[in-house]
């Protein structure tokens, strides 16, 4: 059972809030993730509840019991530090075992953990060795055993893969996924790679400036993003935001005229005529064929990246919209091409960036 | 050995000798004679008699009049090389000298006594060693004993300032607590006091303590350098917080975490510090002159201190036993080189 609970955690370093008034609930078992913009107070939210750091008001409780007292050694969570923070000093054995050996593990039981861990992380060769000795991947491999060595109930991760390139950082994602069903823990993963979030998260949080955004699984943010920042944060490319008023409409169809001179209909319930709307619409929403609503525009720009070709044109009003088209165009840029957008999936944010609701976009098929 | 003269003759870019090179040279040379010629000229004179030392104008091998024994003699007999009236030139002992003319006989046939004026005869010299000058120390001044207090003092005192050392420059590092900067301008404010304007307060301190005249009083004021708590609090800055916080994730204790963590990384520095701190306290004299008093005490650096008399120094002893004396610094040089210079690099302390 590890059951953890944030409740109104604020901290500020001196005059400086970086967290403010943060509710989490993590339930036992479950992956969470933290995303968010580099700043955004994710960290320090983890070092929090690993006790690193104490909050400046607010309650960490953990199995139903405030632990905001308890030093970090004490609370029973392991962590995997960005840096990996391995004892260069000692062999992987030594700094799988430093742990057990702090808390009085007989040595017998300590070989059989470790020896264990290694098989099951395949670093059984490598146990002999000093980190410096280890490619960044195997230096990975070890602060993950590390932490999983006293077997806690809770494991924290502070963007463990940050620091391997690309192609190693998609293997032990896959292999942290994997890990974390064997391991049947509660995991809380901080990072600011959204596609990292959404991979892995049973739930994700997402921060800003120090405030929870939105929690939600991971295609509830992408279906339903409660605000503009959490539409634009998360999926790849970014959503496309278009500007534009209010023009009358009725009860459930608002229709909206966006800069431009485009219009829209939309089911939201209407507002008075000229208020400012923001529409959203993810750069997959949109196609050169076919549709509805046609915009004109001009194409700055192609990526063709071989199953979609992703293109980014200017439209009167407008001045950058990016569109992923699914498989290879023959657009080149400076070709004018006619934008439609698909009403079904279309995200509406008011001048507050809140989502207006009432009247739902579809699930995503 | 072709290797050794290739690099002997490196010259700068091509084949010819270019000034640079010959100012090289000459640079090079008169370095080492300035920084070698004192230490091998002590070597050297340490091995010679006393009265080859008073010797003008000074030989530079201990060179020493041969004897030898001849039958009829108790005593080994001082050869010399004599030019006779004839112009031969012969091997004759000297049996005595009486004014300006010395007695003399052939070793083969000493029965013979020849008389030869001083002027005529020059001594047949050959290199001997004074070893003497060594064992001699040893034996009748107890020289073992001041060897022993001085390895004594110099192990102790650097144990115990590493350990406090390295505790405080761990606290002041990788602590947050009110004072710190305080603390820490404190200590390093004591780097500006010389001993010599604390030294009477420090003496009637450990006059109190009942140290006086003990190998303790010697060591205990000593132990805490500012120094060395600025070296390795400076090193301890550059280990990463992150190891401290994944060992406290790690379970591990304050003191585990200094004595296996912080510690153990801070090796370099720590390396650096106990070879300043065993160069400082085996070649201290002025603090162990004033606390020891008792012979059986002395240090070897204050023993030295005692062939020093008012009227007459004893200079084959001296020089004998500051080559000991310099003997385990040469040693920690020869073999910790490396961190003695990468210490003074860091630290600009030497």
């Amino acid at each position: 059972m590890s059951h953890l609970e944030l409740k109104n955690v604020s901290k500020s370093f001196g005059p400086v809030g970086v967290l403010h008034h943060v509710d989490i609930e993590v339930k036992d078992r479950e992956f969470v993730v933290f995303v968010g913009p580099s700043g955004c107070g994710k960290s320090t939210l983890l070092r929090i509840i690993a006790g690193l750091e104490k909050a400046t008001s607010g309650d960490v409780v953990l199995d139903g019991e405030v632990v905001n007292h308890l030093a970090a050694a004490d609370r029973g969570l392991a962590m995997v530090f960005q840096s990996y923070a391995l004892y260069p000093h000692m062999s992987v054995r030594q700094n799988l075992s430093f742990g057990l050996e702090n808390t009085k593990t007989p040595r017998d039981k300590i070989e059989a953990r470790v020896a264990e861990i290694a098989r099951m992380l395949r670093i059984e060769e490598l146990l002999e060795r000093k980190p410096r000795q280890l490619s960044g991947g195997q230096r990975q491999r070890v602060a993950i055993g590390r932490a999983m060595v006293r077997r806690p109930g809770v494991f924290l991760l502070d963007e463990p893969l940050s620091n391997l390139d690309a192609e190693l950082r998609v293997t032990m994602r896959a292999e942290l996924a994997a890990l974390h069903k064997r391991l049947d823990a509660t995991m809380i993963y901080v990072t600011h790679d959204q596609t990292e979030a959404m991979t892995l998260a049973d739930r994700i949080v997402v921060l800003r400036d120090g405030r929870v955004e939105q929690i939600g699984t991971p295609l509830e943010l992408y279906n339903r993003p409660a605000n503009r920042f959490v539409a634009g944060f998360i999926g790849a490319p970014h959503m496309n935001f278009l500007e534009g008023r209010f023009a009358g409409g009725e009860a459930g169809a608002a229709r909206i005229e966006l800069d431009g001179g485009h219009m829209l209909s939309l089911r939201i319930p209407v507002r008075p005529e000229g208020e400012p709307i923001t529409i959203g619409v993810r750069p997959h929403h949109i196609e050169t064929q076919g549709g509805q609503a046609r915009i004109p525009a001009t194409v700055t720009l192609v990526e063709a990246l071989g199953p979609e070709t992703v293109i980014h044109a200017e439209a009167e009003g407008q001045p950058r919209i990016v569109a992923a088209l699914a498989g290879q165009r023959a657009i080149t840029s400076g070709d004018t091409v006619s934008l439609a957008l698909d009403e079904r999936f279309l995200h509406a944010f008011d001048a507050d960036g809140r989502r207006v609701t009432e009247g739902e976009v579809a699930e995503e098929m | 050995m072709s290797g050794i003269a290739t690099f002997l003759t490196r010259r700068r870019g091509g084949a010819s000798w270019h000034f640079t090179d010959v100012l090289a040279w000459i640079w090079l040379v008169a370095g080492l004679l300035l920084m070698f010629g004192p230490v091998v000229w002590l070597g050297l004179s340490s091995f010679k008699t006393r009265a080859a030392l008073s010797e003008f104008p000074p030989t530079l091998l201990p060179y020493e009049t041969a004897m030898v024994h001849v039958e009829g003699f108790d005593e080994p007999l001082p050869l010399y090389r004599v030019m006779m009236e004839d112009g031969e030139e012969r091997l004759l002992v000297q049996v005595r000298r009486i004014g300006t003319v010395a007695q003399m006989a052939d070793p083969e046939a000493p029965e013979e006594i020849i008389r030869v004026p001083l002027a005529a005869r020059q001594p047949v010299r050959e290199i001997k060693l004074a070893t003497e000058n060594y064992s001699t120390p040893f034996k009748r001044y107890n020289f073992l004993r001041y060897f022993y207090n001085s390895v004594f003092v110099t192990v102790v005192a650097t144990i115990i300032t590493l350990i406090f050392n390295s505790m405080a420059a761990f606290a002041l590092s990788k602590y947050e607590f009110k004072g710190r900067t305080a603390v820490l301008a404190i200590i390093l404010a004591t780097l500006m006091v010389p001993l010599s304007v604390i030294i009477i307060p420090l003496f009637s301190v450990i006059n109190g303590l009942n140290l006086f005249n003990s190998l303790w009083g010697v060591i205990l004021p000593t132990v805490a350098t500012p120094t060395g708590v600025f070296l390795l609090r400076q090193y301890m800055l550059t280990i990463p917080d992150e190891l401290l916080e994944a060992a406290r994730m790690d379970h591990a204790s304050e003191w585990k975490i200094y004595w296996r963590i912080v510690l153990p990384l801070a090796m370099p520095a720590v390396a650096v510090l106990a070879i300043f701190s065993v160069m400082w306290r085996w070649n201290d004299f002025l603090w162990p002159l004033i606390v020891l008093s008792d012979q059986e005490l002395y240090t070897l650096q204050v023993g030295l201190n005692s062939f020093q008399g008012e009227l007459n120094v004893q200079w084959h002893y001296v020089l004998a036993m500051t080559v000991v004396s310099m003997l385990p610094v040469v040693v920690i040089f020869a073999f910790l080189q490396r961190f003695i210079t990468s210490g003074i690099a860091s630290t600009g302390i030497k």
